[in-house]
């Protein structure tokens, strides 16, 4: 008798500790640490816990049941306070929750240290890619919601404008949770499902690659068709007669670009789809797209017309190219003068490798921008102006969750900051909706006196010990950015 | 042989990580230098070996309770028996209900027989056992989403509260949950019985036979669950706002019984977004309270607490 295995017999047992527990394959034990992957018991987090700890700068630190544990909680002279879950007030007219100074260079700093609760705020994204995301100021949806729109495009990027008072608080109140917990998410870094109308989906994660249709972007294009004729004229020059470098934006013509004229590539008879701006740079050869160089084609003679009978000559050969080095073909025309496609011969392979080795590799950037309103800042100081004064001044240093931020030109502090350079986890929001971020303002305790601080709250750094409460001493954050 | 359990400070080096196995705690005292040290290294021993105590009865741990007779012995599982006891001539229960709470409570114990503490508490995965002389406080903190501070609502817990536990279950969690409750708060005496009642109020939170919910047997999850082949909840669809109302309503139901009976003090009940209280006043009056029915987005599921004590403020 043939019957299929039970399906208990693919679970295996944990011997981990000593619940012994049964695990069938793609689950975790009780404890969520180990899992049956196919078959093989296999760890599950503590690396990503220890990673973590370790890329946010955190302190492993030893229990000593016995020994010398003096009881210090800050240990190290230099730690940086930040707001990070340190609480706050809304509307925030009482003193911030925490008010720490220390001994820095010998000046006796002050730094106040609050989370500010911003119905004004939101996320510039710039994504690297030279795809089609979707026209400019088309909308910007997360679960359907309209959370933000398109922005204009950057060298080799497409910008996103997300959140915003106008979505936050001036929509549905779907519109306004979906908003919210889209931004939250991508300010502490996690990924983002978008779709923009009329455009492509994209999944955004600060520090990643973007993911265009479900395709990872890897690299930045080098420059745009024109530029890219411009860099390697001289590397094709003598090894191909005609080389077309295919972008969305410039496409790049060898034989009619002022770099091939330079080198006295002589005519091939070719003929470009697309509007001509100078010699041998085209705009708009196709519609733009997720194929070759950010335009919509899969086969790249589809921007060519046929060749000039009377300058093109059988056995013309010619590289075409995208402007990432992501895709390429090697064409020789036939007696006809029509290009057939013959394999990429190997000295030209290697240009196109020098293409993609001199993209860089294509990320997704989200900074937090939002900007610390009248009630925030007279949590720091009775006489709020005062304090947008020093931070013009310079004498107040801001930062937020500890990394450095660019505060505006102009009224009032609004200021943007590199979400990856914040410790995990320190964006928040408030039913409002609003998101919560920590912002930190660093200044001399005589600045802060005469700008009328709350004095009274200031606490030395030396009584930080038992019981501070949801503080969180850390070290700098330094840039995370992976790829 | 007890293997060691991992015992370490987190980051902040002012509270204590245990692990072992599934056991996860986060413990922080308050108090005097020399007591905390001492506290703390209590919570370390009676956390060594702990464990094992619990697996060497696991089987039976694992049966449904029998209200008649205990046949547990160690102290832990007797108390998760104890918790489990009032609600197992009702439905099926088994001690497991109760384990979180009853290990945060024996922790604790274990603390402040050994050290005069101002406040301490246990945290095991949200169930929490609270100490607390009089004149403190806790604030726990009812968070929308895990892994951010925003809070949606505060519980303070005073000194001379009754409560010194609490408790959270819903289907987000590691244990599996019959109901569909995104998160249900239970405030009572003591850990385990929080625990226990959390369980008990998170299933009733159901809509049963409703077309989108997607349950399945909890023995085709985990082999040795003890709900065996009890449909547990993995999936909830679409729901109506009159659907909403009706799950919450049976839950509300549920903990008003268990209130009457004295087996919990509070109860907050949260899914899809709504949010039901059910409490004595004293409850309400100490912060879970306000509107009866909120409607702020999102869906609880964890604790936080916010460690601003009487003291800080006044510092």
């Amino acid at each position: 008798m043939l019957t299929e295995p039970p399906a208990a017999d693919d679970k295996i047992r944990c011997d981990a500790c000593p619940v012994m527990c049964y695990i069938k394959p793609g689950a975790a034990g009780a404890c969520d640490r180990y899992a049956n992957h196919n078959g093989e018991l296999v760890r599950v987090d503590p690396h990503i816990l220890l990673e973590r700890t370790v890329s946010h700068g955190g302190r492993l630190v030893p229990f000593q049941a016995t020994g010398d544990w003096d009881g210090k909680i800050v240990q190290e002279p230099n730690v940086f306070v930040t707001a990070i879950g340190a609480g706050t007030t809304y509307p925030d007219y009482k003193p911030a929750p925490f008010m720490v100074s220390s001994e820095v260079d010998g000046v006796d700093m002050v730094t106040v240290v609050t989370e500010g609760i911003f119905s004004y705020c939101g996320v510039k994204v710039k994504i690297d890619t030279d795809r089609y995301l979707g026209p400019e100021t088309a909308t910007v949806r997360a679960q359907g919601e309209a959370i933000g729109h398109v922005t204009t495009s950057e060298y080799g990027s497409q910008m996103l404008s997300l959140g915003g008072v106008h979505h936050l608080t001036g929509g549905s109140k779907k519109e306004g949770r979906v908003t919210c917990d889209a931004l939250m998410d991508l300010s502490n870094c996690k990924p983002v499902d978008l779709t923009i109308d009329g455009g492509a989906n994209v999944i955004v994660q600060a520090g990643y690659p973007p993911i265009v249709n479900g395709v990872a972007e890897e690299r930045m294009r080098v420059g745009c068709g024109s530029a890219t004729i411009g860099m390697f004229a001289k590397q094709w020059h003598g090894k191909v007669d005609e080389v077309v470098v295919v972008d969305d934006h410039i496409t790049g013509v060898l034989s009619e670009h002022q770099a091939g004229k330079l080198l006295d590539v002589p005519d091939t008879g070719i003929k470009m789809k697309g509007r001509r701006s100078t010699p041998g740079r085209y705009f708009q050869v196709a519609e733009p797209g997720t194929g070759w160089g950010g335009t919509k084609i899969s086969d790249p003679l589809s921007v060519l017309g046929p060749f000039d009978p009377k300058k093109a000559r059988p056995g013309t050969t010619m590289l075409m190219v995208s402007t990432t080095g992501e895709h390429a073909a090697y064409y020789e025309l036939d007696e006809a003068l029509r290009p057939i496609e013959r394999e990429l011969p190997s000295d030209l392979r290697a240009s196109v490798e020098r293409i993609q080795e001199n993209c860089e590799p294509a990320l997704c950037t989200v900074l937090f921008m939002a900007g610390a309103g009248g009630s925030l800042r007279a949590g720091v100081t009775d006489n709020p102006v005062r304090l947008t004064r020093s931070v013009r001044d310079a004498l107040t240093r801001v930062t937020s969750g500890g990394a450095p931020v660019y505060v505006w030109p102009g009224g009032g502090i609004t200021f943007m900051v590199d979400v990856t350079r914040l410790p995990a986890g320190a964006f928040g929001y408030v039913p409002t909706p609003a998101l919560v971020a920590p912002i930190e303002f660093t200044l001399r305790l005589s600045d802060y006196a005469a700008l009328g601080g709350h004095m009274d709250h200031v606490r030395p750094l030396a009584s930080l010990k038992d019981n501070l409460g949801p503080l969180h001493a850390s070290s700098p954050a330094q840039p995370k950015v992976r790829t | 042989m007890t293997r060691a359990p991992q015992l370490r400070f987190l980051d902040d080096g002012r509270r204590l990580h245990l692990q072992d196995g599934p056991i996860d705690l986060i413990v922080e005292a308050a108090g005097t230098d020399k007591y905390v040290r001492q506290a703390y290294a209590a919570a370390a021993r009676r956390f060594t070996g702990l464990l094992d105590e619990l697996c060497d009865e696991l089987p039976l741990l694992r049966e449904a309770a029998d209200s008649t007779h205990c046949r547990l012995q160690g102290r832990v599982a007797r108390r998760m028996h104890d918790a489990v006891v009032p609600f197992a001539a009702d439905c099926f229960i088994t001690p497991m209900a109760a384990v979180a709470g009853s290990v945060a409570e024996e922790i604790l114990g274990s603390m402040i027989e050994k050290a005069h503490l101002d406040r301490a508490y246990v945290n095991n995965g949200g169930d929490i056992a609270l100490h607390l002389s009089r004149g403190e406080h806790f604030t726990v903190g009812l968070a929308d989403r895990p892994d951010a501070p925003g809070l949606l609502r505060t519980i303070v817990v005073h000194g001379d509260d009754q409560s010194r536990g609490i408790a959270n279950s819903g289907r987000h969690g590691r244990s599996f949950s019959l109901g569909i409750a995104d998160a249900v708060t239970v405030l009572a005496r003591t850990a385990s019985q929080a625990d226990a009642a959390a369980t008990i109020i998170a299933n009733a939170v159901d809509l049963p036979g409703h077309p989108t919910i997607v349950r399945c047997p909890a023995r085709d999850l985990q082999p040795d669950s003890d709900l065996g082949p009890r449909l547990v909840t993995r999936q909830v669809g679409t729901l109506s706002g009159v659907d909403v109302d009706h799950a919450l309503a049976a839950g509300a139901a549920s903990a008003r019984k268990l209130l009457a009976a004295a087996l919990i003090d509070g109860a907050a009940l949260r899914l899809e977004g709504e949010m039901i209280v059910v409490g004595t006043s004293a409850i309400e009056g100490s912060g879970i309270s306000a509107p009866h029915r909120a409607s702020e987005p999102g869906a609880p599921y964890m604790f936080k607490i916010s460690e601003v004590s009487k003291r800080d403020e006044k510092r």
